[in-house]
């Protein structure tokens, strides 16, 4: 049995995910694909996030969204109200979730479950009323435009470009994921998931770790919450709101609870969909709670993992 | 003076909504561990069918009774199709499970019914009475009578009847529950239905005053929620009346401090109880056994 | 000086006194035993001890310090570790990793080296997979280092979680029933385990039901019935107290203990 092949674990899915996201756009036919894997990308960076803190750690947060709202509105109110340029509002937007994520995190992590669940998802409803109510600096319910990023004086626009920059963000997004599987931080999480008792009783400050990885997924969200405004131009508060935050659990529940590669399917999967069905969106609630529902009962591993479980028997 | 009147009246009208959506998640929880999130669908699934039938044509008093028997059956369904394949599950799953389900019937409604705000007709007339200079609607009294009728029959099943008891003994130990020839798996549907017929019936009590439509649901499981955590989870009592003290802060900050951040209060609440006192004002800290 | 020192601790439990009154002493190097029928609270003795349940009155002293109250993970970081009756197992994870976890408060753990993978996080993995590995040659589970967790046979499960606490090199390990469910095969292995870390001069405080083990391995038997002591001393004394075996051991009990100390 060779230990050393459990490092290498770590960087091979890396190198098979960059590969995948240099060659597909080979097959893009027109700029409306870039737009599409774009999302999926930025999204996918998103759930790695979430899963950090769901699938690892086993907690529960049914207001994720919040966070990629308050990354959203960094980029539109920055530079609008403060004239700063539009990437340093996205680090003060990551910034800012990370402050809220501890503040809020503190309280409501010591607790179990449905306490959690809660709390988090009376955190996302927050967050969105605030983005609603305090028209004069997040215009309302409508949203406001959002000022395109500028680097080194040249516009950032056009899909084929975000849809580098966001390749480029998640397979980093996904390298400091597995980094952090394979680390004593990693592990003291994967442990708590199984047994917060046990894990204790070895010297681990649960609440701290769990703090820890909620910082660090909401993170995540903001910086994609950041990417997607400034790649739409546009943001409203329902980014931010109950069903953005299902969006993500599903997409995390789909792909694979616990799998880094299942967050980049959940999210195509969950990004694709809507586009390719337009009759998606009268359905996309009832098809969103029905695919939590049918995974959380019946394929509780998400897709990834269970593919990987068919293979591997397989392959005896 | 009369506008505190007031702030109390409508704060103890929409509390008493809330204290029976806290009702509804105690009972569930007290009968499985399990904290249902698709409690505030029920109340939504109340109103709105009730308003499709009469709609229909279907006469007042029979959409209603059609309403209450349908959610139900969906409370049925949802712990026998949903709930119970899963039930070894961590609670995480089965909160998601829940959390899909409260998704999905909001969908669902969306679908089935539309994405309008729709309202029925109050019991008495919608003549505001006059008393100590603020203005009640006769709906108010309606529903904090209904209420307290839902309340006071649930406590005398629970304490006079044999039925009553089982729920009890499963609630406190299942295992020891079925040893003594309780069927746990039906105390479970019982708790399921009973909680979906009383947030049903809430729900069409409600209407007239609030309206109702398809994502109602949202909000109120999250107060009622924050109510039975306010009460004590697993606390019928505390559940009560923390219902009815979310609605009252509720209405007097919405009155008196800013109405716009109304919704954000339960939410503050949560907050505050679980940083100062967990287990609410009639819970029990539980000590897990290893 | 006494490792730990237990000083007539009480806790209730809904209207129940399930400890009351209770004091031990248990000096470096021992292995002291705590026995008694079902229910006399052995388990509720050792989750105060390790610091899972506080106690309404009393106090703990580990290695003269005052550590009543303490949270489980201030205790570990004191040297004091345990396993679990009922395995509190990480079962999603592997043998090895299961393991590695028990390293933790050896470990050095930074946010930013961790995400970032530095190259001193890489060689403290691999010392830290080095030194679980050699737990795990103790107890003889090697072979499943790779092995899902879940997967191990319940033995073996003992096993792991035993080596699980001694990566984490406590000077006081507390043994929750690691014999319990074992066929005699496996509690022979259990039996040699501990005895090994014994040699190596771990304080061993042992939750036991098996006689034989209890009497063959302990320097000194705590017994509790009812949440109190009943009695104390050496397994021989233990053994020859009439109310000792009136209590618990019965005839066929005291019998069997006789035998195991021939």
């Amino acid at each position: 049995m060779n230990l050393r092949a459990l490092s290498v674990t770590r960087l091979l899915p890396v190198v098979a995910v960059a590969a995948l996201v240099l060659i597909l756009p080979l097959f893009f036919p027109s700029a409306y694909y870039y737009r599409v894997g774009a999302l999926v990308l930025i999204f996918a960076l998103a759930v790695v996030g979430l899963n950090l803190l769901m699938g690892f750690a086993g907690q529960v947060s049914l207001g994720h969204a919040g966070f990629l709202g308050i990354g959203a509105y960094a980029v539109a109110i920055g530079p609008v109200q403060f004239g700063a340029p539009s990437w340093l509002c996205l680090f003060a937007g990551a910034i800012l979730s990370g402050i809220v994520a501890f503040a809020v995190g503190r309280p409501i992590l010591k607790l179990k479950g449905h306490y959690l669940a809660v709390a988090t998802l009376g955190f996302g409803l927050l967050v969105a009323i605030v983005l609603t109510n305090e028209a004069n600096w997040t215009g309302g319910p409508d949203g406001m435009n959002v000022p395109a990023l500028k680097l080194f004086g040249w516009r950032v626009h056009g899909s084929d470009v975000w849809y580098w920059i966001a390749g480029a963000t998640f397979v980093g997004g996904f390298l400091l994921a597995l980094n952090l599987m394979d680390s004593p931080t990693g592990r003291a999480l994967q442990a708590i998931h199984d047994s917060e008792i046990a894990a204790r009783v070895l010297g681990i400050d649960v609440a701290r770790k769990k703090l820890v990885v909620f910082i660090i997924s909401a993170v995540y969200a903001s910086v994609a919450g950041s990417y997607l405004a400034l790649f739409n131009g546009l943001v409203t508060p329902d980014l931010a709101g109950f069903l953005g935050s299902i969006e993500l659990v599903a997409m995390v529940v789909l792909g694979g609870m616990g799998s880094i590669v299942g967050s980049l399917v959940g999210a195509a999967v969950l990004v694709v969909l809507p586009q390719a069905l337009t009759v998606f969106h009268d359905y996309e609630q009832a098809l969103l709670g029905l695919i939590v529902m049918v995974f959380m009962i019946f394929l509780r591993q998400g897709i990834v993992p269970s593919l990987a479980g068919v293979f591997a028997g397989w392959r005896k | 003076m009369a506008e505190l009147l007031q702030f109390v009246f409508s704060g103890l009208t929409v509390g008493a909504i809330y204290a029976l959506v806290a009702l509804g998640f105690t009972l569930i929880y007290n009968a499985s561990d399990i904290i249902n999130f698709a409690q505030g669908e029920f109340v939504m699934l109340g109103g709105m069918t009730t308003v499709f039938f009469s709609l229909a044509g279907v006469p007042l008093p029979l959409a209603a009774l059609i309403a209450v028997i349908v959610t139900t059956a969906i409370g049925l369904a949802l712990h026998r199709f949903a709930i119970e394949p899963a039930r070894r599950a961590s609670p995480v799953v089965l909160i998601m499970i829940t959390i899909g389900a409260s998704v999905f019937l909001r969908g669902l409604a969306q679908i089935v019914f539309d994405k309008r705000f729709h309202s029925l007709p109050p019991l008495f007339g919608g003549e505001p009475i006059r008393l100590g200079g603020a203005a009640i609607l006769p709906q108010s009294l309606v529903v904090l009578a209904g209420a307290t009728v839902i309340v006071v029959v649930l406590w005398l099943f629970i304490e006079r009847t044999l039925l009553g008891k089982a729920v009890i003994a499963t609630a406190a130990n299942r295992l020891a529950a079925r040893l003594i020839g309780v069927n746990t798996r039906r105390i479970v549907d019982f708790s399921f239905a009973v909680s979906a017929a009383i947030g049903a019936i809430a729900g069409i009590l409600i209407t007239p005053i609030t309206l109702t439509s398809y994502d109602v649901g949202t909000l109120l499981a999250l107060k009622g929620f924050a109510a039975a955590m306010l009460g004590g989870i697993g606390s019928p009592l505390g559940a009560v009346v923390g219902g009815l003290m979310i609605g009252m802060i509720e209405a007097l900050s919405a009155g008196y401090i800013s109405s716009s951040y109304k919704d954000a209060v339960a939410f503050l609440i949560i907050l505050i109880v679980l940083v100062a006192t967990p287990q609410g004002l009639f819970g029990r800290a539980k000590v897990e056994r290893v | 000086m006494m490792l730990l020192e237990a000083d007539r601790l009480s806790i209730t439990f809904g209207g129940v006194r399930a400890i009351d009154g209770a004091s031990l002493a248990v000096a470096s190097g021992q292995v002291f035993s705590i026995i008694g029928p079902n229910g006399s609270g052995k388990t509720t003795l050792l989750n105060l001890v390790s610091g899972l349940y506080t106690p309404q009155d009393g106090a703990i002293h580990l290695a003269g310090e005052t550590v009543t109250g303490l949270a489980p993970e201030q205790l570990a970081r004191r040297g004091l570790s345990r396993t679990f009756q009922n395995l509190q197992i990480f079962s999603r994870m592997s043998v090895l990793q299961n393991v590695m976890v028990g390293r933790h408060r050896h470990e050095r753990t930074g946010i930013f080296a961790d995400l970032l993978h530095w190259p001193s996080v890489a060689r403290q993995n691999a010392a830290t997979r080095a030194a679980a590995l050699a737990a795990l040659a103790r107890v003889g589970l090697v072979e499943a280092a790779a092995r899902p967790a879940g997967s191990l046979a319940y033995g073996a499960l003992k096993r792991l979680e035993i080596a699980r606490a001694l990566a984490s090199e406590p000077r006081l390990l507390l043994l929750d029933e690691p014999a319990a469910g074992c066929n005699p095969v496996e509690t022979q292995e259990i039996d040699q385990a501990i005895r090994s870390l014994v040699k190596e001069g771990i304080t061993v405080v042992l939750v036991e039901h098996d006689m034989r083990l209890v009497m063959n391995i302990s320097d000194r038997v705590h017994v509790l019935a009812r949440g109190r002591t009943l009695a104390e001393g050496t397994p021989h004394e233990v053994r020859a107290n009439a109310e000792v075996i009136e209590a618990y051991l019965g005839v066929h009990g005291s019998r069997e203990a006789a035998h195991a100390l021939d």
